[in-house]
């Protein structure tokens, strides 16, 4: 703690412009802050919080670190059903907050019925919708397992997964592999091509790509990979060209090396040098891996957990436990493809959320001018995007980092608090699922989280 | 000279980086080889070129820090500062400004004190946002609970940290002037105050005897309640009582709890240097103590009134409640109203900024033909109105009551206290230095 008397004054002013323009005449040094009042609703929990904020920094200091120090180490494929626990023969994990069939949206019912009909709970689709609505099916959050799914991020018992392991805290997380773009489950998709392809990952994909990693003779550090992909444009969400390209230098010797049929080896590599989003699936279980480091620290304000199902977005707090909050989920504003618009749009989901709660996607957006026109905006855009993250971030990453913003470190570690207080909303990019199960994505954009989700939060933080 | 190895798996950092770590580490003293860099089959070659054994297993995602120096642990302490130091970009107009105080701690690690002034309902979030990342605070919000104050300011004592306030109108630090204070020389005298006003006044006395202010804190009105116990201003009076600049305290305060004053008085005896409690003085007492212990002559005030007297009623306007209560108390009778209470301030600048409640009561109590004095502070200085006089002399030109002001302001205010002092006194005011003394001098016009 720094004396007042004795030395240079430095004033951050939060009020009234005067005060500010009267200590600038003296030549002290002030920093406006643009206050406004917070969130509706919420002046009530802030106050009560207050006498607490010394435990909550500490909490966040700590849940910020975890985050922070976590190792997300790519160790090897597993099956659903040995690695998740719980996981029944008719369990069906879907992203988001828990839901149930008759309030899912149209892409999530999509894709619970191939995956029933993948897994031969259903002999054909109308049996799997029927079977889904008679309650045969045990849905349930892959958050709520270890697992993260990119947008209906459905999950059933014989969907191979990769593992992520995080030796400093001794924790996993799991997801499946990338399906590529078009017709594909995860956005609902479920005719005979999407199934094909879900069997072909199951049986050629995941085992060429286990035996590959078996090969390299050690897990292979996302996070370096991850850093290095946002200074080659990538976000970690919405671009992972570079995070793919350099997973697949990292397993071409090996996959080169591989026995077996040469074929086989050759069709996965042809499918992730096809397929720039595949390190998605990577790049996900690797911030989840973080975010649950950062969980269930008391007093905690910062957020573990963002996640879609189609209908509601949920969040969770490092400080609240299991607890959802949740909000409808927005429209998103975004940019389509050819012959499709906003009436097309399914609202927001996914779990790929995951990624901004540990400052990479929205949060990382400065590092991929790339795609900044999906923002609808020029570089400049998607550097005050993130620059506007900090305000609701309580640290910053050392490993993500940001060429155009001097190298500064991603912002890390939303603050519920901090949310509600700013009205600055964590900013989410997406793709964009058509709202009919089976189309696939017909664009990809911008979306807000509900406010909503975030006042529930700091309330139930302040026990109210 | 002893050679020093560690390694970190896992932890990455790009070479950019860690060159410039390497650079900035290099500097230090007694640091004759610094590398840092990850463990790629090219660094691991560097390194056994410089003479460093490392494992044989490392791999291009473990870190290595590998040293020779008099003292390493002193090189390791400066790579891992540069490692863990912000990048900073020069900030661009165009960034947007922060919008809480702990973004704006975080964006400028260097902030010092938060500045207030923000709804009273939102005060309590703000400043333990402020208070938890270290900063001081000078809250001129009004409108916060007492409990809040006194959890804000036990939360400060135990972070070693101000708490001005709430509702903290002026403090001079190091010179700079917080909130409505004066202009004056800078001096040997430290105050430490529970009263805005109370604190201008006795500022610009003394700087009136050539006197100077060290610095002047405010505590908030309140401080000395019993609820809060006077925990700043004991904070206060230790501050100025260990600072150089400061020779003499001057402690004053609204009258306080019985108990507080006790502590406070107990606080002040304990102090290595010579405290003037003024909490049973007049602010013209007070400063008059304060200027002898440095060797300072406040001179005597020699106003006078500039017409016969008239029995009648007094009208006490004030604009500082200090002034009002003390005006109040030497008049002993009439009216007097504070127009910077709460009660009056509610959707409405103070009326050291905005005039305009005060002209309208004045000009009231000018049509009441039972009225034959009226009182009045004006008060000069950083954020109060431009040009008060001007305003005021408009309103009291030509009446037949006495009108007596008294007028707080330092001769370097940027508002001219002698033009101001004239203006009021071409419209016919008894314009004084002092409080006390108009105080006293309404008394003897209305009669005695």
């Amino acid at each position: 703690v720094a004396e007042l008397l004795g030395r240079p004054l430095a004033v951050a002013n939060a009020g009234v412009d005067l005060f500010a323009d009267q200590l600038e005449r003296q030549s002290v040094r002030v920093e406006r802050v643009e206050w406004r009042p917070p969130e509706p609703g919420t002046e009530e929990a802030l106050a009560r919080l207050a006498p607490e904020a010394e435990a909550i920094a500490r909490a966040n200091d700590e849940a910020v670190a975890r985050i922070e120090d976590a190792q997300p180490m790519l160790a090897g494929v597993g099956t659903a059903r040995d690695l998740l626990a719980g996981m029944s023969a008719r369990t069906i994990l879907h992203a988001g907050p828990p839901i149930d069939w008759a309030d899912m949206c149209g892409p999530l019912r999509g894709a619970v019925i191939g995956a029933a009909v993948h897994e031969g709970l259903a002999e054909h689709h109308e049996d799997a919708a029927r079977k889904a609505a008679s309650g045969a099916f045990e849905f349930g959050p892959c958050h709520e397992r270890g697992a993260v799914g990119p947008m209906a991020g459905v999950v059933s018992a014989s969907m191979p997964m990769v593992v992520v392991e995080n030796p400093v805290h001794g924790n996993r997380a799991f997801c499946t592999f990338n399906e590529g773009l078009g017709k594909v489950l995860r956005y609902g998709a479920n005719d005979d091509e999407v199934l094909a392809r879900l069997a072909w990952i199951r049986d050629v994909l995941a085992d060429v790509f286990a035996r590959a990693l078996a090969r390299l003779g050690g897990p292979i550090d996302l996070r370096a990979i991850t850093a290095q992909a946002l200074q080659m444009g990538d976000e970690g969400h919405n671009r992972n060209r570079a995070g793919t390209s350099l997973l697949l230098r990292t397993l071409l010797p090996a996959l080169i090396e591989l026995e077996g049929p040469a074929a086989d080896t050759a069709a996965v590599a042809r499918f992730i040098a096809g397929n720039d989003h595949f390190y998605l699936n990577l790049a996900m279980p690797a911030s989840k891996v973080c975010a649950d480091a950062a969980a269930g620290i008391d007093r905690s304000s910062i957020v573990v957990a963002m996640a879609r199902n189609g209908t509601e977005f949920g969040i969770r707090l490092s400080g609240t436990g299991d607890r959802w909050f949740t909000g409808p989920s927005g429209t998103i504003d975004g940019l389509y493809l050819p012959g499709f618009g906003p009436e097309d749009a399914n609202p927001d989901i996914g779990d790929s959320t995951i990624t901004e709660t540990v400052g990479l996607g929205g949060f990382a957006m400065a590092a991929a001018p790339a795609i900044v026109r999906v923002v609808g905006g020029g570089p400049e855009d998607a550097l005050d995007a993130t620059r506007a993250m900090y305000d609701i971030s309580w640290g910053e990453s050392r490993s993500y980092q940001i060429p155009p913003l001097g190298f500064r470190g991603t912002p890390v570690g939303i603050d519920c608090r901090e949310v509600v207080q700013t009205r600055v909303l964590p900013f989410v990019n997406t793709g964009i699922a058509h709202r009919e199960p089976g189309v696939g994505q017909v664009g990809a954009g911008l979306v807000e989280p509900p406010m909503e989700a975030f006042v529930k939060a700091v309330r139930a933080l302040a026990g109210s | 000279m002893t050679e020093h190895v560690i390694v970190r798996r896992g932890a990455y950092y790009d070479s950019v980086t860690l060159m410039l770590v390497s650079r900035a580490a290099a500097a230090e003293a007694g640091a004759k080889a610094v590398a840092v860099g990850m463990a790629t089959p090219l660094n691991l070659e560097l390194l056994a070129g410089q003479g460093f054994t490392v494992d044989a297993d490392l791999g291009p995602n473990d870190l290595v820090i590998a040293i020779r120096a008099a003292d390493p642990d002193q090189v390791v302490a400066a790579v891992d500062r540069e490692l863990s130091a912000k990048a900073t970009t020069t900030p661009r107009a165009e960034t947007p400004a922060a919008r809480s105080l702990s973004s704006a701690a975080r964006r400028h690690p260097e902030l010092s004190l938060a500045f207030l002034s923000i709804p009273g309902d939102h005060v309590a979030h703000e400043a333990a946002a402020a208070l938890a990342v270290g900063m001081h605070v000078f809250c001129f919000s009004d409108g916060v609970s007492l409990e809040v104050e006194a959890a804000l300011k036990r939360t400060a004592v135990e972070r070693g940290l101000l708490f001005m306030g709430a509702d903290c109108g002026t403090a001079i630090i190091d010179g700079v002037a917080l909130g409505f204070a004066n202009a004056v020389r800078r001096g040997p005298v430290g105050i430490v105050g529970a009263s805005g006003t109370g604190i201008q006044e006795v500022c610009c006395l003394l700087d009136s005897a050539g006197v100077g202010v060290s610095h002047a804190i405010g505590v908030g009105g309140r401080d000395l309640s019993a609820e809060v116990g006077g925990l700043m201003m004991r904070r206060g009076l230790e501050l100025l009582a260990r600072d150089d600049d400061t020779q003499a305290i001057v402690a004053i305060s609204k009258p306080p709890d019985p108990q507080v004053a006790q502590a406070i008085e107990q606080a002040a005896d304990e102090t290595a240097k010579s405290v003037v409690l003024g909490f049973e003085l007049t602010l013209e007492q007070a400063a008059t103590r304060a200027a002898e212990l440095v060797g300072g002559v406040l001179p005597a005030p020699g106003e006078e009134l500039n017409k016969p007297p008239r029995p009648g009623d007094v009208r006490g306007l004030f604009a500082g409640g200090t002034l009002c209560s003390e005006a109040e108390r030497i008049v002993g009778r009439g009216r007097f109203v504070d127009f910077g209470d709460d009660e009056y301030t509610q959707g409405r600048a103070h009326p050291m900024i905005d005039p305009s409640l005060r002209l309208e009561h004045l000009a009231a109590a000018a049509r009441d033909p039972a009225v034959e004095v009226l009182l009045l502070d004006v008060v000069l200085g950083y954020g109060a109105h431009p040009d008060p006089a001007t305003e005021l002399a408009a309103a009291i030109d030509g009446l037949d009551q006495h009108v007596i002001v008294a007028l707080c302001g330092a001769a370097d205010d940027p508002q001219d206290l002698t033009k101001q002092r004239e203006t009021l006194e071409r419209a016919g005011a008894v314009v004084t230095r002092s409080n006390a003394h108009a105080a006293r001098l309404a008394k003897e016009a209305s009669g005695g």
